[in-house]
């Protein structure tokens, strides 16, 4: 893939357009998954468990098929009884049979708000009466809900099935520690015992919910004839239709998956909850289905992103060389294996060249919601541990913390402890522009701090399709199958454009369904712009060669005297004729003329997607009276490789650090005895809101990714990933309270002050 | 021959805790095959779960990713997407 992407050669890309879809999202005229209808449909619900582990005994429905207006009720008897399988689809490595309990429970419920059963009625009304009269007897199981209890010896065991991966010789006793993984380079035995300084401690991370402000929704249709039909949001039509097929054992081609605007994923999209079960209640009720998650069931039913403990220890000489790194991590995974340990453990350390790091990880199940991928799924947790101790070095030497990363920052050449060898980064780019940056040495008042901390995703590519056609008025259409969930149709008009030399404003990028375009892996992974977009410049690049032909036709010359210029064929030189230039437009006029419809469709599977780097820096006040924390301003830097549309780059790193902000502060489920969460709503569970915070500055450098046309780095993750570490550092260095669980609200710093005073107050 | 290096435990007990191999292999396919021949189940779980890194470039799910001598070779778990 040829790099185009010159800074100064670019008229398009890294202008600042207005968004295709933003007229219809503000006037309410847009279609999400819950105003998606069909003719004639019918309304689903699920009846979820009360209990957060018990065997199912029993399930009487027969009450609530009789109830007038009930047209279908579906347990896991409805649905294929699949095996153990996996492969990698959606969000990342997925056991269909897995997902498939987790949909609906088969003998066993593993988390208050599994589902159990599902009805679909005339109304809202009779579907919840419906729900009351099916009769489930179950048998109580005491339930673990805490990573380091679920590991405890004579802790409840959620399968008897599962026994840890990774350990030698094989366990032959069931065990909630679904697998140990490791990965080391170097000693660190020998790194620690040359070190001067070490600091070594223990955090703690709260589960957390990505909180899309758009509950799942969808409707659902199967025809006498075995096709259906799907309208959903979610991250990923083709993933739907994936899943769909699994679980329900139909045939792929049989499935068309319609994509409707999504209010937020951020990974937690990337999976099925309600679509095999709507398909599944029309085949009963012979209607099409519509089923929608209230905010309840959102918490209740769906996957967090994982909590953890997380074990810390790092030495450096005295003069801040980092000698030797180690962590020790636990997960939760929720009721089924598929914690983000893996990434957890590569991330913790890869911002850094360092010789000797050792990481070991464990993924364990418990008695919650099966986990589901947040943004840079694993590494805002081993990132907290990892940077906070990092900046606890710093104090301790008494160096400036972006000194200390500078020193042993991972460059072009550094070895990570999964082995790769970095090749162009921008990490010392990034921290050299949070230092030069005005913010870093702007004066602070009483009880103010300030903190850093950075960050590292891979990113990814994969596969995409993406089309670019003319249209008769010379107008252009591209089609890709990535759903938008961050402005990536500007992005792809704009690639297009600049490509095609047309204003964006002749552009139109849409998303139709699978059976319209070709196959697209999940938005997600910060790999739309990367791989979709590598698609359609490709697309159009081959349609400007198609043009060019056209022109050589409609000119009688030979194609390879034509180049093409702004938008326009031209003569490749004087010996090539005295033709004015011809417009895109004019050649359109005469497509059929010249050979048929003018498009291309590219399907690729991207290689080389390169990571991203991310440092932060943030100035909080805390009153240390009530523990409240504000967040008096916030810088975001980040190696964005190329920006094609610099608004939407932007609002990615302000969403990714909010949402980390929330993580830091405020966000955890809390459950009572019975293992029932306790606060399941947005008044309880509270994220933060624009009223919360300043406006996050995003900086933009940009260190371009040659292997993509116009350098583009993926910019969606990295941003969550500093966030947690810096609040925590800024807490840090406003009331010199060193804080390690997270989240820090405010009653947990208050009990930190007066914990930090007692002795005191002994004396 | 290209050498190639496993990142990480997770393969371990296909190897008998081996990580580092030579191998004839001049593309991801062929060192697909090679795996699986010599560890039966390794080719097949590095099909489906990893990735490989070949002098800092990630390929996931690429046949014809090149092996060649001097590169850094190394296979590491797949990435998801978040």
């Amino acid at each position: 893939m040829t790099f185009i992407g010159n800074k100064s050669d670019l008229r398009v890309v890294g202008t600042r357009p207005v968004r295709p879809d933003g007229v219809d999202k503000v006037t309410g005229r847009a279609v999400y998954g819950a105003d998606a209808t069909m003719p004639g449909q019918i309304i689903g619900k699920v009846l979820r468990s009360p209990h957060p582990h018990a065997k199912i005994i029993s399930i009487d429905t027969s009450k609530a098929e009789k109830l007038p207006g009930v047209k279908g009720v579906i347990t896991s008897a409805d649905i294929p009884n699949i095996p153990s399988e996996e492969a990698f689809v959606g969000e990342g490595p997925m056991n269909f049979r897995d997902l498939s309990l987790n949909c609906m429970a088969r003998d066993k419920v593993l988390y208050e708000g599994h589902v159990v059963a599902a009805v679909a009625a005339i109304n809202d009304a009779v579907a919840d009466a419906a729900l009351k009269l099916i009769d489930v007897k179950y048998e109580i199981l005491p339930h673990v809900i805490d990573v380091e209890e679920a590991m405890a010896p004579g802790a409840p065991i959620l399968h008897d099935n599962l026994f840890t991966a990774g350990v030698t010789p094989k366990p032959t006793t069931a065990s909630n520690v679904a697998k140990q993984v490791r990965f080391t380079i170097g000693d660190v035995e020998a790194g620690f015992a040359q070190a001067d300084v070490i600091v070594e401690q223990t955090y703690t991370t709260a589960p957390v919910h990505q909180a899309y402000i758009e509950p799942h929704a969808c409707v659902a249709a199967i025809a006498a004839d075995g096709q259906v039909l799907i309208t959903a949001s979610s991250q990923g039509h083709f993933m739907i239709r994936a899943y769909t097929a699994k679980l329900l054992g139909i045939e792929i081609a049989n499935i068309r998956v319609t994509n409707a605007e999504i209010g937020g994923g951020f990974g937690g999209k990337t999976v099925v909850y309600l679509e095999p079960l709507a398909v599944a209640l029309s085949k009963k009720s012979g209607r099409p289905v519509k089923m929608t998650m209230t905010r309840e069931d959102v918490f209740r039913g769906t996957g967090p992103t994982s909590g953890g403990t997380i074990w810390v220890k790092v030495g450096a000489t005295k003069d801040g060389k980092i000698t030797a790194a180690q962590t020790v991590i636990k997960l939760q995974a929720g009721a089924f294996p598929g914690s983000p340990i893996n990434p957890a453990l590569m991330c913790a350390f890869a911002m850094y060249d360092l010789a000797n790091v050792d990481t070991l990880g464990y993924d364990v199940v418990s008695n919650r919601p099966k986990v589901a991928a947040y943004r840079a799924p694993g590494a805002p947790i081993s990132s907290f541990a990892a940077e906070s101790a990092i900046d606890d070095l710093a104090r301790k030497l008494g160096m400036d913390p972006i000194d200390l990363r500078l020193k042993n920052a991972a460059k072009q050449g550094s070895k990570t402890v999964y082995g790769v060898t970095h090749g162009v980064i921008g990490y010392e780019e990034v921290l050299n522009a949070a230092k030069a940056h005005p913010h870093w040495t702007a004066p602070l008042g009483k009880n103010q701090g300030r903190g850093v901390a950075t960050g590292f995703w891979f990113n990814i590519g994969g596969e995409s399709t993406g089309g670019v056609f003319i249209n008769e008025d010379g107008t252009a259409s591209v089609v890709t199958g990535s759903p938008d969930i961050g402005g990536s149709r500007a992005s792809m008009a704009m690639m297009a454009a600049e490509v095609l030399g047309i204003p964006y404003e002749k552009v139109r990028a849409v998303i139709p369904d699978t059976a319209s375009i070709g196959f697209t892996h999940v938005t997600g992974g910060s790999r739309v712009t990367y791989a979709t977009g590598m698609a359609v410049t490709q697309a159009a690049q081959a349609v400007v060669e198609d043009l060019k032909k056209r022109a050589a036709m409609i000119w009688d010359i030979s194609p390879e005297a034509v180049e093409w210029k702004d938008g326009e064929a031209v003569p490749a030189g004087a010996n090539a004729g005295g033709f004015d230039p011809l417009p895109l437009a004019a050649i359109a006029l005469k497509a059929a003329k010249t050979g048929g419809p003018i498009g291309s469709e590219i399907s690729v599977n991207a290689q080389g997607a390169g990571p991203g780097f991310g440092a932060h820096i943030c100035d909080i006040e805390v009153d240390p009276e009530t523990g409240h924390s504000t967040i008096l301003r916030y810088t975001a830097v980040q190696d964005v490789g190329r920006a094609i549309h610099p608004s939407y780059v932007e609002g990615q790193i302000q969403g990714g650090a909010v949402q980390g902000i929330g993580w830091a502060l405020n966000e955890e489920y809390i459950y009572n005895k019975k293992g029932h969460m306790d606060n399941a709503g947005f008044l309880d569970y509270r994220i933060p809101v624009a009223s919360d915070l300043p406006m996050i500055e995003a900086v933009l450098v940009e260190v371009p990714n040659t292997r993509h046309p116009f350098g583009v780095r993926g910019v969606g993750e990295v941003p969550i990933v500093p966030p947690m570490a810096a609040v925590r550092n800024a807490i840090r260095g406003a009331i010199d309270l060193e804080m390690f669980h997270l989240p820090m609200s405010p009653p947990r710093i208050r009990a930190a002050v007066d914990a930090a005073k007692a002795p005191k107050a002994a004396e | 021959m290209p050498t190639v290096v496993i990142s990480g435990s997770s393969c371990r007990d296909f190897t008998h805790g081996e990580s580092e191999f030579e191998v004839a292999a001049t593309t991801f396919r062929q060192l697909i095959r090679e795996l699986e021949q010599r560890f039966p189940g390794l080719g097949e779980h590095v099909e489906e779960y990893m990735a490989i890194a070949i002098d800092g470039v990630i390929y996931q799910d690429a046949y014809h990713a090149p092996l060649k001598p001097n590169s850094e070779i190394v296979l590491i778990p797949k990435i998801g997407a978040g």
